[in-house]
């Protein structure tokens, strides 16, 4: 059973690269990322249980604290460099 | 009482799959990317609750069941959070939502 549930986690990573390739805007891109690492931390605690291995859920934790933090910072960029190019733009004018 | 257990997880298990795999999908095909963020937040609430219960049944009570739960509810705290911060990232940035450019379009024509 938990063959099926790490299956499905993998497809929907595949997905969300693939979305990640394509996206059209850096939001896309981002959003991509965040879903993979989303899903990092449930196939890491699937295989956990897969294996037999409990210290795995160690490694989930902490993966999900690093994606939230580098999610959070990645988008703060990106705010700035809208806001500065706004900025520009309306001096522009 | 562990045949129950053992259903009850299998089947917690493979919802959780299946809805990690639709928000998959609808993260792939959904038009603009705030219909893409609807899908996406599918996985993130509901295949992470799922398969995360269904893990905590076969666990049973021990030191693993409280490691579940941390991942589960620090899942649960910045899922919205990061969710949040995307849409006012992309919102700041001048990304409008589909039905709405469709009608500003309509407008100007």
């Amino acid at each position: 059973m938990y063959y099926v549930v790490s299956i499905a986690t993998l497809v929907t990573m595949g997905l969300a690269l693939v979305r990640a390739v394509l996206g059209p805007s850096v939001y896309d891109r981002v959003l991509a990322v965040n879903m993979f690492g989303t899903k990092t931390v449930l196939l890491l605690s699937v295989i956990a249980f897969l294996f037999g291995r409990p210290d795995f859920l160690d490694l989930a934790l902490a993966y999900a604290l690093i994606n939230f933090i580098g999610v959070l910072a990645v988008l703060e960029f990106f705010r700035n460099r809208s806001l500065r190019r706004r900025a520009e733009q309306g001096e522009g004018q | 009482m562990a045949t129950v257990l053992d259903i009850l997880s299998w089947v917690l298990l493979t919802l959780g799959g299946v809805s990690v795999l639709i928000g998959g999908i609808g993260a792939l095909r959904m038009p603009d990317l705030y219909t893409r963020m609807h899908a996406a937040s599918v996985t993130d609430s509901m295949g992470a609750i799922l398969v995360l219960t269904g893990i905590m049944l076969q666990a049973g009570w021990s030191l693993v069941t409280i490691k579940l739960i941390a991942i589960l509810l620090f899942l649960l705290l910045t899922s919205p959070t990061s969710s949040n911060a995307l849409a006012s990232a992309a919102l700041l940035a001048g990304t409008r939502p589909f039905a709405e450019t469709q009608q500003d379009r309509e407008d100007v024509t």
